[in-house]
Order: C-alpha cells, then structure tokens, then sequence
C-alpha cells in the first residue's frame, strides 16, 4: 500500500494550514494515520495507535474553528509520544513487560500542555525498555528500524520518536533525554531535538529513569517547529519540585530567516575534537559546521572541557543508582507485571520484577544497587557526585568565554541493529558526547549537518548556558538556513512533499 | 560477684504533625475512614508522580524544634530510605539523613535526682508508610496513610532508668500535644515510641552492645518492656554471655522482648539525596515566626502558677493537662484575678459537667466564671448561692449579675434585715426553741435551716450566724423577752 504523502512540510505550515481552514485537522489526522498504517509495520516506531482519540482530538479542533473560536499554537497538528510519558487512558509502557498493560490515570504535565495547545496526539513510540538504551534495541516489544537504512538502529533510546518524525508519520515528537537520549537519535535520523536545561521542562508524569538527569523535549523537522513545540511544553510546574520558576521566552518560532551570527561566540572543545572513535565523516562535518558557523560571522574558538572524559564513567554510576532507586516501586504489588504463584513476599518481588525487567534494566538496576551499597557508596555514588562537581565547573568555566558550544552529537552515525547490543559498554559509548550536557543540566541540540558516504545523516551538537534556549535556538535555525541540509528525505518518506 | 550496672537508653519518637495535607501531595491526613480512599499517584508512588514537599509541615516541625530548642540547618536535605515492603509504595521511605532540618536540642525532666536535661540529638521530617492488614486471607494494604507527614524526634542516650524513660516520653508527649503539632493519639499510632537499651558497669565510659525495642504502645508498655529488657542483658552479661545488637519486638501480653527476624543490620537502606526535591531552604523569619507561635510551654506555666498565683502543685498540673484549659483559665484571670477561687470553680464544678473539649462551646464562658467568683469575693453573693447561680448559667447563659438580679439572689447583708428573719424563725419555732433552752444545742442547726429556707439563701451566713448566738445568747435580747 502506497502511503498517502504528508501535506505539509513542517508543523508551522501544518497549524497555519488548518487555523485558516485550507486544511482540515481531519485530514491532516487522517494522513498521518495512512501513513502510520503504511510505513510502521517495517519502521516499527509506535507501540500504541490512538485512531479513536487522535480523530476525536481532531474533529474537536476543527469544530471549534467551525465555530471562530481561538486555537491553539499547535492546534489540530498530530504528534507521537515517547511511551514514557503518562497518558491519561492510553496505556503507556515503557517499552517494558513490566508496563505492558499499564494505563494511566493522569496526564504527564507535557501531555497536558500539549492538550491544551489543540495538538492531536496519534499515539505512544518506542523506546529503550525504561529509556535505557541508545539503540531502541531494548524495547520489550520489538526495535524500531532507522528511516534512512532499515538494517540500522535509529538511535535511543527516543528511537521510535526520531524514527516517527524522520518518516514523516506525524509532525513532531516529544522524546526525553537523560543522557542523549534525544539528541542522538535525532543525529542518527537526520531530525532536530531538544534537550531542555534541567528544570524548564515539567517532569510531572514522566516515568523517571534517572531523576537528576531526566528531561523531556521535542523532535522535529526543522529548529522553528523544535522552538514551537518547546515553548508549548516549557515553564514552571507546581507538581514538579525540580521545575524553574524562570520565564520562557515568547515568541519563540519567530526566529529571523537567514539571521547572522555577528557577536556571537562559538567554542568547540580541543577534547572532542578529534576524540577516540571518532569517524572520519563526522568529525569533517563537524568541521564543516564550524566553518559555516564563522561565515556566519560568529567568532569560532577552541575551549577545553578537562574533565570531558570522565563524563560517560561519571554518568552511568549516577544514572544507574538513580535508576536503581527509582524503578523500585515495580514490585508487583499496586501495577505493573505481578508474577503468578508467588508463594513468599520475596517470592512475588524477585520473580515480578526478573520476569518484568530485561536485560539492560536489569542490569542497570545492579549497577546501581551496588553503588549506593554501603562501603561502596562513597567509592562510586559520592566520587561520581564530585566529578559531576567538576564537569559542571569546566562548562562554568567554558561559557564564560563562548555562548555557544558545539560538538559532534554522535561519534558515529547510525549503527547496524544488533551490532553493539552484546557489548554494553561499546553501546555506552555512542554517549560520549551527550551525557556531560545532563550532568552539567545545560540545554542541548542536534540538528543535522551533512552526511556520511552511506547517505546516513551526521548530528551536530549546541549546548548553550542554562535556561539561553533562546539563543541555543537562535544560533541552530541560522545554521540550519545557512547549511541547506534540511531538504532531505530518507527513503521512507521521499514522496512526501518537500 | 554481683556487678552493678547502668542502663544508658535512647528514644526515637515518631509523631504525625497535625496538618491537613500529607507531606508530598494534597491528600487529607484524617485517620482511618475506607481503606485508600485518601490517596492519589503521589502517595500511591505512581509511575511518573512527583513529591511536593508541604511548607505547612515545614513550619510544624519548626514549633517542634523551637518548643525543644534546637538549632535549625539553614538548608536541609531529603534523603531515600529503600526497604521493599507492600505498604511503602516506592520502595523508598523519603526521609531526612545527614542533614536533618533540627538538631541539638533538649528537653528538661524531672528525675528522682532532679531536674535534668535531656540532649534531642536530631529531629527531621519524614513521610509515613501505609499499613499492613494480615489476615487468614492474607495481607491487605492500606494506603491512606502513606505519605502522612512525621517528625522523628532522636533523643541523646542520656536516660539512665525505665522510669526517666517515661518521664521524657510524657514530658515530650505534653509538649508536642501542647503546642499542637501532634494529637499524641498512640493507639492510632500518632505518638510512637521506640526505645535503644544497652547496660555497662557503673561508672564505665565505654557504651555496652545495644538493642532496639519496638511495638512500644503505651507509657506503661515503654516502662515494662525497658526494665524488662535492661534485665535481660544483665543476665546475658552475668553469665558470661553477649548482647546481640538486634531489633527486637516487645510482646505486652507475654510480657517480654523477642529477637525480630532479620537483623536490621543486615539491612543496607542505600540512602542517597533525594534529586525530585531541591534542598530545603528555612530562613531566619520562618524560625523566629515558628518560635513566635509557640504558647508558653506547660512547665514554664507551672512554675509560674505556683510561683504567681499561688496555687497547688496539684492544681497547676490540672490545669495545664490540656492547652484548651489553659487558654480558658487565663481569659478568666484576665476578668477577675482570684486565681485559686477560678481554678476551683474551674476544675471542679464546670468539669465535673463538661469534658475539657467542650469548654469552647459551654454556656458558662471564662469571663461568666470569673463574675461569679468576682460576687463571691465582694460579697454579693455566698458560696452556696453561687452554686444556684452556676446552675443557672449553666441551664440558661445568663450572666450571673443578671440571674442573681432577676432571681433575688442578692445576699443580704444588712444587720436589721439579717435580725428580723432570724426573730421571725425563733419565734414560729418555739417548741424547738425551748429545747434549745432545756440544752439541746443541736437544735441550732435546724434555726440556721430554717432562716436560709425562708429566705432563699440569700442571707450572709455569717452575719446570720453573728445574729442567731446574740439571740440565742442565756442573758440579753432573748425574742421571748422583748
């Protein structure tokens, strides 16, 4: 079956679109659902389709613009859900059998502001059981395959997210990031994604893998939709304690086309660059961007990030004990998987919870157990504590001579499925540039900047100073209009309209 | 060889705070009612739900730290407990570790050695686990009170007896009722109490092997079960044996502790920050408006009743048994300073009709009492039609200058008045009367009837009884003679 082409080529056109009625959000709806049925039974990137409440949300929109009254800034426009986000009556997974018939009671404040922004939302996407993963590979349920080469993963854990969005089958993603889990699958699919600074975006419904770490952002085509979609989620939150009270810039869509970058400072770190396992194509491209960057009139630095090394290490002793802590409440006992015939109560815990969790979660959960142990806890949770310390001091230390900072996302582009799944640390890696961004709680992108030989799309990394998403976004959409990377198509979405 | 040896104890209460929302959401605290009702997916510990941390509970347990003089951090830390059990629904209890909200305080008791001041190690804030049910059908989960706000006050190891144990456990069960942080309730499990016993030879530095003692349910249950457990180790000791460090459940019935299974030391708790809350940051005006709140603590008004007002030891201890009854007694004062004469009328005759929590809406206010007494005392009106007049304060809330005017109560005073009854009865008695003269003095008492009778009460007895000696009197103005 030949899906039907996306309308519209990006989500401003598509809310422009149906607030003036040229299209309907039925229709725009209804094409994303062909497209959905088309396309996903090979890209495997929902787990769950809501045809029954994104036409419902659609006919809504488009009844109150029947009936004049005020729409929303993402009023009638589809979009998918990282399944890690609560949705109220639609069950919500977590790419786990521990969630497996998990149904929500409330709305994830994102979910909710998206609501209330008019967005139809066409369902839930895969994911790294739990969101731990860069692969998508550990979803309980099946992977999600790469748009670009369908024998490639399309990054993690916010696979199905990235891979959504690269296929054309909705027009935006939220996805969450905890240490690239955003970024790096936006890199492998050739998209644009948005790590917030810690705190601006509400973590209110978001089952939490590693809370310290944790946010939620979008996915996009281009940087303005990526800036529309984050002005609709951003602000403070009375029911996440860790929320900003900082404002969110207005307006953030409005970015100027083919802006300038005169008085901007542009620092790339010496230890990245090149950095081990680099390849050779990103680390050009990279390159290439910086040069693009300085055309634009920024001044282009090298800055050092000392401690830039020990951030995968630091990173996954926090995360893992984090994690270890916040998965505990999978017992069995009020949700979730409950073993059969457990005759003890530490029968019901050890078996709910080995048959509920896989590998990786399971895994991860040791780990972190371990660190927290006493007589270890100081060894690893405490000391990763202090070069967290350090990490953040280096960024400090680094903003105050650049605004921005750009790196490769991803030190490769998208890897075969099944190639690193049997070496966890090898997986690990593919965050070597991403993790430090979420310790230090900094705001970070990806957007693409070229393509390696095999046609695979090569992210570029911005991070910015905490809460300057504004600029962040600035700096990424004059990029953007400047390295006419973004025309292109993976082959799963050609016909769509460019 | 007989060895004397001294028991070192610490206490660690838990009390739930008295305010109206749990620690982490906005679910009532209210006890009981249908099993998880008051819950939602914060204390539920549901996927994705979030802890907001009450300010409202803050500022209880900053009274608890004024009112036990410790020293408040500046900026705490909340900190995760794990443990697995059905009743707490993260798998985390969230808690306050190494940098608890208050510390350093203390608490005076009176000892049989005195007064002495017993250390508060630390007190930090922490939320309540459910509850589990177990039944023949197996174990049922209640989750209302999941998330109910608790501070667990750690006391120094400074007590030396069962019995300094309990005064400080009543002395703190007073103040934390008194300044109404917490109901005290202990069989609803809002005051609880577990107790950490070891014993060493008199005079030793060193700290013996401790255990703790838990299912402490009542004053007596406390007192029981550490002389009981301080026995145990000395005989441990005396036969040559060693106290195992272990948690251990006291059993009321059986009257003694028994070894809980599973050593707590076995348990490593992981505690770590907890990264959903930010520190918690008090200032300098939420601890001054925290100690601004406090009323004045039950020894202090004590001390100052019998010191003051000169009352008993006795009476004071009864009136500061609840603050109601304080409030209630010193708006009285500010009527009409007799204090002994308020205290009684207080405490015996309106609570030997009214339960101290009915004082707010009882008929007879603080400034209705202390009228009365203030008519006592200016002799308008006798002891005894004070009663009548209190009676009908109670029945109607008149004030009691209206009822002693609209009932004629007045007492009277004047000689010539007092005289014409007292002639009046004599001499509608007269057979009496002449007993009286044949030396029957009993009879007396029959005049003294008949002349309150007659008139109602209203009489000043003693001027009554001035007048009826003069008349009854062998030599002058004898009614017969007149």
């Amino acid at each position: 079956m030949a899906p039907p082409p996306l309308p519209f080529a990006s989500l401003r056109t598509a809310r422009a679109a149906i607030a003036t009625g040229e299209a309907s959000s039925a229709e725009v709806t209804q094409a994303c659902l062909g497209r959905i049925a088309a396309l996903d039974p090979d890209l495997g990137a929902f787990l769950t389709v809501d045809t029954e409440g994104a036409m419902s949300a659609a006919a809504a929109v488009d009844a109150a613009r029947a009936a004049g009254k005020a729409l929303g800034p993402l009023a009638g426009v589809p979009l998918a859900l990282k399944d890690n986000l609560s949705t109220r009556g639609l069950r919500t997974t977590c790419g786990s059998r521990m969630l497996e018939a998990y149904v929500p009671g409330f709305d994830a404040t994102v979910v909710s502001r998206l609501r209330r922004a008019g967005a139809v939302i066409l369902g839930k996407v895969n994911l790294d059981e739990f969101a731990m993963g860069s692969s998508t590979e550990n979803s309980a349920f099946h992977p999600t395959r790469n748009p670009w080469d369908p024998t490639r993963s399309p990054g993690g854990s916010s696979g199905g997210s990235a891979a959504a969005v690269a296929a054309r089958l909705c027009f935006g993603s939220l996805g969450s990031d905890t240490g690239g889990s955003i970024r790096q699958p936006a890199a492998f699919c050739g998209v644009v994604g948005l790590k917030p600074t810690y705190g601006r975006v509400s973590r209110f419904g978001l089952v939490a893998f590693a809370s310290s770490l944790d946010q939620v952002g979008p996915l996009s085509f281009d940087v303005r939709d990526a800036a529309v979609l984050f002005g609709a989620i951003a602000g403070h939150d009375p029911a996440d304690a860790t929320s900003a009270l900082s404002d969110v810039p207005l307006d953030l869509g409005q970015l100027p086309e083919g802006g300038r970058l005169r008085g901007v400072r542009i620092g790339w770190p010496r230890e990245y660059l090149p950095a081990d396992g680099l390849e050779p194509a990103v680390a050009a491209a990279v390159r290439r961007a910086l040069d693009t960057l300085g055309a634009l009139g920024a001044e282009v630095v090298p800055v050092s990030l000392p401690h830039a090394e020990h951030a995968i290490a630091t990173y996954y002793v926090i995360a893992t004990a984090e994690a270890s802590s916040n998965l505990a409440r999978f017992d069995g006992v009020r949700f979730g998987h409950r073993a059969a015939e457990a005759a003890t109560l530490d029968a019901l815990y050890s078996r709910s919870r080995a048959e509920g969790f896989g590998l990786e979660v399971a895994r991860r959960i040791l780990l972190g157990t371990f660190a927290l142990s006493a007589g270890y806890h100081d060894a690893f949770y405490a000391k990763a504590n202090q070069v967290r310390a350090l990490i953040r001091a280096d960024f400090e230390s680094a903003f105050g001579e650049v605004d921005i900072l750009v790196t490769p996302t991803s030190p490769t582009t998208a890897f075969a499925l099944g190639e690193r799944t049997s070496d966890p640390v090898r997986m690990y890696l593919a965050d070597v540039f991403t993790t430090a961004c979420n310790l230090a709680g900094l705001p970070g992108l990806s957007l693409p900047c070229g393509f390696d030989d095999a046609g695979l799309p090569i992210g570029l990394q911005m991070m910015a100073r905490p809460f300057a998403e504004a600029e962040l976004l600035r700096v990424a959409a004059a990029f953007e209009d400047a390295a006419g990377v973004v025309g292109r198509r993976p082959p799963a979405a050609a016909e769509a309209r460019p | 060889m007989s060895l004397t040896w001294e028991a070192v104890i610490g206490l660690e209460v838990h009390c739930q705070l008295l305010v109206p929302q749990k620690l982490f959401c906005g679910c009532p605290t209210t006890f009981g009612g249908v099993p998880n009702a008051r819950t939602c997916p914060v204390c539920l510990g549901l996927p994705g739900a979030l802890p907001v941390l009450s300010r409202e509970a803050v500022a209880c347990a900053l009274r608890v730290g004024a009112a036990l003089e410790c020293v408040t951090r500046a900026t705490s830390i909340f900190a995760r407990k794990h443990y697995f059990y059905p009743d707490l629904p993260k798998g985390y209890q969230i808690t306050q570790y190494e940098a608890p909200l208050l510390e350093f305080g203390g608490l005076d008791i009176d000892t049989a050695t005195g007064v002495r001041r017993i250390g508060i190690r630390r007190i930090h804030m922490e939320e309540d686990a459910g509850k589990s049910i177990h039944t023949d059908a197996g174990t049922l989960v209640d989750l209302n009170r999941a998330g109910v706000p608790l501070v667990e006050i750690v006391s120094d190891p400074d007590l030396r007896s069962a019995d300094e144990a309990v005064a400080y456990l009543k002395a703190l069960h007073e103040i934390v009722r008194f300044i109404g942080v917490c109901d005290g309730n202990m069989e609803e499990g809002s005051f609880r109490c577990d107790a950490n016993v070891s014993i060493r030879p008199a005079g030793s530095p060193v700290l013996g092997t401790r255990t703790e003692l838990k299912n402490l349910n009542t004053f007596k249950g406390v007192h029981r079960a550490i002389e009981y457990e301080i026995a145990r180790h000395a005989h441990v000791l005396e036969e040559g044996g060693a106290v195992v460090q272990e948690t251990r459940l006291w059993d009321d019935a059986a009257g003694r502790t028994r070894a809980m299974r599973g050593k707590e030391d076995a348990h490593d708790y992981r505690y770590f920050p907890e990264p959903d809350l930010p520190p918690l940051r008090v200032d300098a005006d939420e601890i001054a408006a925290a100690r601004a709140s406090l009323p004045p603590l039950p020894a202090e008004i004590r001390r100052r009743y019998v010191e003051e007002l000169g009352l008993t030891a006795y009476d004071a201890g009864v009136l500061t048994s609840e603050p109601a009854l304080v409030r209630w007694y010193e708006t009285a004062l500010t009527h009409h300073r007799n204090a002994k004469g308020l205290c009684n009328w207080l405490t015996t005759e309106l609570l030997g009709r009214v339960a101290v929590g009915e004082l707010e809406t009882c008929p007879v206010t603080p400034a209705g009492l202390a009228e009365l007494v203030a008519l006592i005392d200016d002799g308008t009106i006798s002891g005894k039609i004070a009663k009548t007049v209190f009676d009908g304060m109670f029945e109607s809330g008149e004030s009691p200058g209206t009822l002693v005017e609209t009932r004629g109560l007045r007492q009277v005073t004047d000689t010539a008045a007092i005289e014409a009854a007292v002639r009046e009865v004599l001499e509608a008695n007269p057979t009496q009367l002449a007993q009286f003269r044949a030396g029957k003095v009993t009879v007396r008492g029959f005049f003294v009837g008949q002349i309150m009778r007659r008139t109602g009460g209203t009489l000043n007895p003693a001027r009554v009884n001035e007048v009826l000696d003069r008349l009854l009197a062998p030599t002058d103005n004898r009614p017969d003679e007149s």
